[in-house]
């Protein structure tokens, strides 16, 4: 990446989605209980490879990594988050709906 | 994604995004399987996850632009700030948790400018959250090859008799840059100079603004 | 790579050009690239282990400052132009620079 040519650099911005934020609290939350460092989750996201820069968001790559160290620290297991994705995924179509009532 | 930018903006200064209501994806259910289990195993409580996330909205650029006025008004905290930028924040009162901070001083002839080619590292507990284009291949690619044309996209324009420092954050220090304090300032009280200190001017991307 | 002097300020280095798979925390551009120490900022432990959750010794911890020179040669738009980074005590090699 560093030194590599590439193009004009964007200047849009927004603020963060509710998601996203709360991503970013389930990364401090987790280092903070010890089942990552902040280089477990850089080596995650490294390893999606340059692809998943182009396909995915900042926050998308952000709890991929996320799960993947919790995963490997064994805090819970792919079962256990398989069930609750089916489960939260029934719940609703939109983020909100989603949410446990 | 969507950018469809509305006229409120919010307390960041960017436009909020409203997808609560657009369709559920993948990596948002991920996102509430994955804290729902935390807080099901006891890890951590639902209140813990709001209180990062108010203190996360709590930091902002206007943090860091105290420190800077402050380091312009006191020639003794701006030594302390440049020998040891932790240490000095801490005793201003900033919880910056366990972040290493540097600082690095513009001058007449030198300008410095902040990047992260390895990812986004970024002094968040003091300044919040980075902007965007920090975190986009764009800036980490060219930043450390061709920095003059990167901020002269920004509208800085370096003199060739200025050297610019690039600092690549590639490990355990966040940086932050002190701007030049801006000429027709003599005078002004901390709360005024602090007024003048954009967050682009502590990245480098911006010089502090001028009065008037 | 045993414990080693400090390396002093205005030191002449040179980061080592190696390119294992994993966490790495030295840029491919700096790799083999000759620069100076700027400042010594202590031990931390090392990244390459702590991304994996093992444990990890402490390493020391420098700035490096590189000439865009050095860096980009005829490419770099002034050469007195700099770059500083943080490179950790078993990227750097004194002998070589």
């Amino acid at each position: 990446m560093g030194g590599d040519a590439a193009g004009p650099v964007p200047n849009d911005q927004h603020d963060f989605a509710l998601w996203e934020k709360r991503v970013d609290a389930l990364m401090i939350l987790g280092s903070a209980r010890g089942h990552f460092t902040v280089d477990g989750l850089r080596r995650c996201l490294e390893d999606m490879g340059e692809q998943a820069f182009e396909d995915m968001t900042y926050y998308e790559r952000w709890v991929a990594s996320v799960n993947q160290n919790f995963v490997e620290a064994g805090v819970y297991t792919l079962e256990e988050l398989g069930a609750k994705m089916a489960e939260v995924k029934a719940r609703g179509d939109t983020y909100g709906a989603a949410q446990d009532a | 994604m969507p950018h469809d930018h509305h006229d409120h903006l919010s307390p960041s200064g960017h436009p909020y995004r409203e997808d609560n209501d657009a369709p559920l994806s993948y990596w948002q259910t991920m996102e509430i399987a994955i804290r729902e289990i935390m807080i099901e195993k006891g890890e951590f409580t639902a209140a813990e996850v709001n209180a990062q996330i108010e203190a996360m909205d709590a930091r902002s650029p206007t943090n860091g632009a105290k420190v800077v006025a402050r380091a312009w008004d006191e020639p003794d905290f701006k030594a302390a700030l440049l020998a040891d930028g932790s240490k000095a924040t801490r005793e201003m009162g900033f919880d910056i948790g366990p972040m290493n901070l540097v600082a690095v001083e513009n001058t007449e002839d030198i300008h410095n400018v902040i990047v992260c080619t390895l990812c986004s590292c970024y002094p968040r507990n003091l300044l919040g959250l980075p902007p965007d284009w920090y975190k986009t291949r764009e800036y980490r690619s060219r930043t450390v090859r061709e920095p003059r044309k990167v901020l002269a996209e920004f509208g800085v324009e370096l003199p060739e008799t200025t050297t610019c420092r690039v600092h690549d954050s590639t490990a355990d220090m966040r940086y932050i840059v002190l701007p030049a304090r801006p000429k027709g300032t003599e005078g002004w009280s901390q709360q005024q100079l602090a007024e003048l200190v954009t967050r682009d001017a502590m990245i480098g991307t911006g010089l502090a603004k001028d009065p008037g | 790579m045993g414990p080693r002097k400090m390396l002093e300020p205005g030191q002449a280095v040179r980061i080592r050009d190696l390119s294992p798979p994993g966490h790495i925390r030295t840029p491919k551009y700096l790799r083999g690239k000759t620069g100076v120490i700027e400042r010594a900022l202590g031990p931390y432990e090392n990244p390459e282990q702590r991304a994996y959750c093992l444990p990890a010794p402490e390493k020391q911890l420098y700035r490096v400052r590189f000439s865009m020179a050095e860096l980009w040669g005829d490419a770099a738009e002034t050469g007195e132009d700099t770059l500083d980074a943080e490179i950790y005590e078993h990227w750097i090699d004194t002998d070589a620079a």
